[in-house]
């Protein structure tokens, strides 16, 4: 304990280690929430109509529903392991310990490709929403979308770059108020509260599965886009004032919500929107939820879920640069990656080197590249990250047992939920293959080729001994 | 020139700002402190301090 020393002037009070300047730890459950939640909550507004297109209304909704249930296995599993290895890197970390580095330095690419294309993503999305808001508005001419593509990803690199508190603070309220219009725009138009404009029955008489059970199947690719980038809360962990606490609460809140989300978003989109209409989401519905306001007839709701929309994307964004660079900052800080990116800024205590690397990063796929192969990337990385989930909470419960290592919380019913995701892995690989299959088999390409670079020339710059902090009891059978 | 093209014009600026003051703000933070601080954090803070207070 000698080392320790609250009031020094030149440490940070909590490093034992000889941390001088560390990561802030001022976050609690709601902005893990407002991460998680905010990440996502874009998907509830545009993208998750696609499964529609796929295999019709009730397709999108058996989508909705399984990768409900493969997202709670994983909020579930990612609460468990980062309540416990509360680090910054999250499934990255993850894998450093419990399964080695090969795994590690994959688990960390998925992320910082899954996180900065959804990011550019989010920014070409922007981008096209001033552009309809302007034409809305009378502008005669088609708007320069680039200089408002690049503006939200700089203001929002800048927020990051000046401090976690304000940047969640900001994703918390934007992510409310996004949440609530989904809310009132149910109440408003099912009927609870005046006249409702449902027309279920109507809309899918005779095109009940148009496309059989092989439609559900392909749905369930973009069923994933109700939830994509929830278990992005777990990058949050070195920052919470009490991992143990605001990780699983804020997580396990988190996912509630997303259900919650994605079935009033597809219950209030089908019973408004004909099917060929909804699941066109390039020429035909782009945002349903904002397009069922518009028939609704009310100004009120037109404006709230127009104001939904931008703060959806905008929130999305700012969690995806956040989650990149924390998990660009935890490799460089191990030296997966140069040792150069794990540095911290003293006054702001964030990762500053990593938050502004990534942001001509974004611009060049945002400026550069078709939203819809950018989103697959982001998709087909989220999706290897989460095939590595249930090896890693399987190899975590046999290495250190519940009674090894004090847990934040101890998922139920294992080995099922990693059953599960593995499981429910398998289908959405398929459904993915079905559309993009030259995609998913250049994108495990890329990944290969990078692995052996990582085994045959970087692997010798890592920090062998130093990488493994935890002060655990050894594993199990070692 | 209309309000959007005015809006352009202002996103464009403001972009160009925002990039300065963090391109400023690094390097003046990297010229100000040394390597070794700044790339003084580690891993598992809070949890060695947790397990050395039950020591």
């Amino acid at each position: 304990m000698t080392d320790i020393d609250i009031t020094s002037k030149t440490m940070d009070g909590m490093g034992p280690h000889g941390t001088k300047v560390g990561l802030l730890r001022v976050l609690g459950p709601a902005h893990v929430w407002a991460l998680g939640v905010g990440i996502v909550l874009v998907g509830e507004y545009m993208g998750w109509n696609f499964a529609v297109g796929k295999g019709g209304a009730y397709a999108a909704l058996i989508a909705c529903w399984f990768a409900g249930i493969l997202y709670s296995c994983v909020a579930m599993i990612d609460s468990e392991v980062t309540s416990t290895v509360a680090s910054a890197g999250g499934q990255y970390t993850q894998a450093k310990h419990i399964i080695g580095p090969l795994m590690a330095f994959n688990v960390g690419l998925y992320l910082v490709f899954a996180y900065t294309m959804l990011e550019a993503a989010n920014a070409i999305t922007a981008g096209y929403l001033f552009s309809v808001v302007a034409t809305m508005s009378g502008h005669a001419t088609d708007l320069d979308q680039r200089p408002f593509i690049i503006l939200v990803i700089m203001f929002l690199a800048w927020l990051n770059y000046r401090g976690v508190l304000a940047t969640l603070t900001f994703n918390l309220v934007i992510t409310a108020i996004a949440f609530l219009a989904i809310l009132i725009l149910f109440l408003s138009t099912s009927g609870i509260v005046g006249g409702g404009i449902m027309e279920h029955a109507a809309l899918f008489e005779g095109h009940e599965l148009p496309y059989g059970w092989i439609g559900v199947l392909a749905a369930m690719h973009f069923g994933l886009w109700y939830y994509l980038g929830i278990e992005g809360t777990t990058q949050a962990a070195e920052e919470v004032r009490s991992p143990a606490r605001a990780l699983p609460f804020g997580t396990l809140a988190g996912i509630m919500t997303l259900l919650i989300a994605a079935t009033l978003t597809w219950y209030v989109s089908t019973g408004v929107l004909p099917w060929e209409f909804l699941g066109d989401g390039v020429n035909g519905s782009v945002a349903p939820l904002f397009d069922t306001a518009r028939l609704s007839g009310s100004t009120g709701l037109v404006w709230l879920l127009g104001f939904g929309t931008l703060f959806a994307t905008l929130a999305s964004a700012n969690g995806c640069i956040n989650d990149a660079s924390r998990a660009w900052f935890a490799m460089g800080r191990d030296k997966y990656l140069p040792s150069w990116f794990g540095a911290v800024h003293p006054k702001y205590r964030t990762p500053y080197r990593s938050i502004v690397f990534l942001v001509p990063i974004a611009l060049i796929f945002a400026l550069g590249a078709p939203l819809d192969q950018v989103i697959t990337f982001s998709i087909l990385s989220g999706l290897l990250g989460y095939t590595f989930m249930p090896l890693n909470i399987i190899l975590f419960r046999r290495k250190w047992p519940l009674n090894s290592i004090k847990r934040g919380y101890e998922h139920p019913f294992h080995p099922l939920p990693a059953i599960t995701l593995l499981a429910l892995c398998g289908v959405t690989y398929f459904a993915v293959f079905l559309g993009y299959g030259t995609q998913l088999v250049a994108m495990i390409g890329f990944y290969i080729v990078v692995s052996l670079w990582f085994h045959f020339w970087r692997y010798r710059f890592v920090n062998r001994g130093a990488q493994f902090t935890m002060p655990w009891p050894k594993p199990q059978g070692y | 020139m209309n309000l959007w093209n005015f809006m352009e014009y202002a996103a464009w600026g403001v972009s160009a700002l925002l990039g300065l003051h963090m391109l400023v703000d690094w390097l003046k933070t990297d010229s100000t402190y040394s390597e070794e601080v700044l790339t003084s954090s580690r891993e598992g803070e809070l949890e060695a301090l947790a397990e050395e207070h039950k020591g």
